[in-house]
């Protein structure tokens, strides 16, 4: 007898790989067990997934993997409570539990043909990094392509590894910033909002996107705003704490708006029309 | 269908043929409340009053399994595995003897909980196991306002059998196509010459709720006084938080969901919570999107009357019942505060 499709029951996946990103951000490659359930796996850029370490319970992810590299589906966990402090302490080969995808995708078809600015900060890097990477393995489709990255300290900069790459490309403008100077840092210095007026890019067909802590989006939008980019062209991604991610259990709301299936994209005119409840 | 009639007297026989088949509910007093509670002949039920609880549970348990999990390592070198098992099958149900508005609560749930894109496999199961045999409210509250609401005291909206007292019994009526086998019983009697006085017992009762304000604004005035704190921090200066509101409620419909493991096995289980708690948007980082009892409040009242309505064809999220009114400590009253924003937003 086959069941109905059961959206509280996760799928079994296997860690294929950690990476410790930062003394708090560590990186989870997996696999689904089920390999037809892993070929037939699709999502779009921005979509998330409900991690479960069992016996400890369930948290809400971004699949930072971009959809054109289906080797592992990646997820970049802050260590902030129960169960982030337990999913820190598996290694490869454990098992956790993964639903997924929940939630809205970038709006990527409407993209295409347009310039981009990513401005993300900290851990608001991971849902950035889907679409930055789908962008790039798609990158004639889009127009001129900057990424602005911003953590407190070099040490605070999640996916190191890749920095090299996103800064020497040449199809690509990447700039990295740090809050304070530190030795050895060939970077720019300064805060996110400041780093952006600087580069001041141009809101003509351009779309930015940004995610990062809450009072660094709050003054990225002020900057975006300075540069005259219209709200409709200015997307981000948002948090709530959520159980069940498919819009029933009631928390994630903000109005008529639920974060887990309505968002997490949201453009910056459909969070003015929302009510003030971040 | 026709009707049928059931004296008081052969009400035990019916219920012992109805439980010889099925888990049937019935409202009983426990512990100074009125509960839903398994039928047992040794005790009777409670029609006569509204029940404290309503059979919320019967559908949507208080706290339910999802499924189990269980981790293991066989042996030094081999590879850790997880073993995840879900039961969604329900018990066959009947809920006997709740009044119009404890029904009706769950057409606010079907919304939610029947919908296309995630349609809930354990509500589903439950939902179709459990037929309703509702009784007909023949006296009404001063805490009743289902008639605020698109409702009334004879509601047959998510029914299936609708009682109504009349003299000596109950009129029977199936009222909808799931009720309609259960008048083959052979204890019912023909109901043809009740209807009459079971039709005046309802206008009666109808009549006795009198006129209902009109709250047609209350979804864009709820939502005009979104930023109005003050109004808000008014409206639940009395609120001390305990959530009973939310736990009576046949409507209230959120749930948390944790797990509970002794060593490597357990399991995830969903239960009611509670928007009036702090911890229930509490994040991770601290942050809190509704730190104070003023901000649930809103969101409790908003998205009764405004949200939920909004986003499902105007359809109130609230059944009138009155059990909030009637079991909060402190006399919050949810008529007075709709009322209030609805009198503000005209002012």
């Amino acid at each position: 007898m086959t069941d109905p499709f059961n959206p509280y029951l996760p799928e079994v996946a296997t860690i294929l790989e950690t990476v410790q990103e930062t003394h708090n951000i560590m990186t989870f490659r997996v696999r689904f067990d089920d390999a037809a359930k892993m070929a037939a796996f699709t999502f779009g850029p921005g979509q998330v997934g409900q991690l479960s370490a069992p016996g400890i319970g369930e948290s809400t992810f971004v699949i930072n993997s971009p959809p054109t590299r289906m080797d592992y589906l990646q997820f970049s966990v802050m260590r902030t409570g129960e169960v982030t402090g337990k999913l820190h302490n598996l290694v490869a080969g454990d098992k956790i539990g993964v639903r997924a995808p929940l939630g809205k995708p970038f709006p990527v078809e409407d993209m295409k043909g347009k310039d981009i600015v990513f401005v993300g900060g900290g851990i608001g890097m991971a849902p950035l990094r889907t679409l930055f990477l789908y962008m790039l393995d798609n990158r004639a489709d889009f127009g001129k392509i900057r990424l602005l990255y911003g953590a407190r300290s070099p040490q605070d900069m999640a996916f190191s590894s890749e920095l090299p790459e996103w800064t020497s490309r040449k199809d690509i403008e990447t700039t990295l910033t740090i809050d304070r100077d530190a030795e050895g840092w060939e970077h720019k210095v300064g805060l996110i909002p400041n780093v952006l007026l600087e580069m001041a890019p141009s809101a003509e067909n351009c779309v930015a996107i940004t995610c990062g802590p809450p009072i660094m989006i709050k003054f990225t939008l002020e900057a975006l705003k300075k540069l005259n980019f219209p709200d409709e062209q200015i997307l981000t991604t948002l948090e709530k704490r959520m159980k069940c991610g498919i819009g029933i259990c009631g928390r994630c709301n903000i109005g008529t708006s639920y974060v887990c299936v309505d968002g997490p994209v949201y453009t910056y005119a459909q969070l003015k029309a929302l009510p003030n409840e971040l | 269908m026709a009707a049928k009639y059931i004296s008081r007297e052969k009400l035990p026989e019916w219920l012992k043929a109805l439980a010889a088949e099925r888990r049937v509910l019935v409202p009983v007093e426990e512990g100074g409340s009125v509960v839903f509670r398994a039928y047992d002949p040794a005790r009777a039920p409670v029609f006569g009053s509204d029940a404290t609880a309503p059979p919320k549970g019967a559908v949507f348990p208080a706290s339910q399994e999802l499924f189990s999990y269980a981790c293991g390592k066989e042996g030094e070198d081999a590879n850790p595995t997880l073993k995840l098992e879900a039961h969604t099958e329900a018990t066959p149900t009947v809920v006997f003897g709740s009044k119009p508005c404890g029904a009706r609560g769950f057409l606010i749930f079907d919304r939610v909980y029947m919908g296309k894109k995630y349609p809930d496999p354990y509500y589903i199961a439950a939902r179709e196991a459990t037929v309703f045999v509702t009784m007909a409210c023949d006296r009404v509250e001063n805490t009743c306002f289902c008639h605020w609401v698109g409702s009334g005291p004879a509601d047959a909206a998510g029914s299936d059998l609708l009682l109504t007292p009349v003299d000596g019994g109950y009129l029977v009526e199936a009222v909808s196509d799931k009720g309609a086998p259960f008048l083959d019983s052979p204890v019912l009697a023909d109901g043809a010459g009740k209807t009459a006085e079971a039709e005046a017992v309802k206008a009666k009762a109808r009549e006795a709720l009198g006129e209902a304000p009109d709250i047609a604004d209350a979804p864009k005035a709820l939502l005009g006084l979104f930023d109005d704190l003050e109004f808000w921090r008014d409206q639940s200066d009395k609120c001390v938080s305990c959530g009973a509101c939310t736990y009576l409620c046949p409507t209230c419909y959120c749930f948390s969901i944790t797990d509970e493991g002794a060593g490597l096995a357990g399991k995830r289980v969903r239960s009611w919570d509670a928007c009036m708690h702090f911890q229930f948007t509490l994040e991770a980082s601290g942050h809190n999107p509704r730190p104070t009892k003023a901000h649930r409040l809103k969101n409790r009242v908003g998205h009764k009357f405004s949200y939920y309505p909004t986003l499902h064809d105007g359809l109130i999220a609230c059944c009138g019942c009155g059990r909030c009114v009637k079991s909060c400590p402190v006399s919050v009253d949810i008529r007075e505060i709709v009322q209030n924003a609805v009198a503000k937003a005209k002012a």
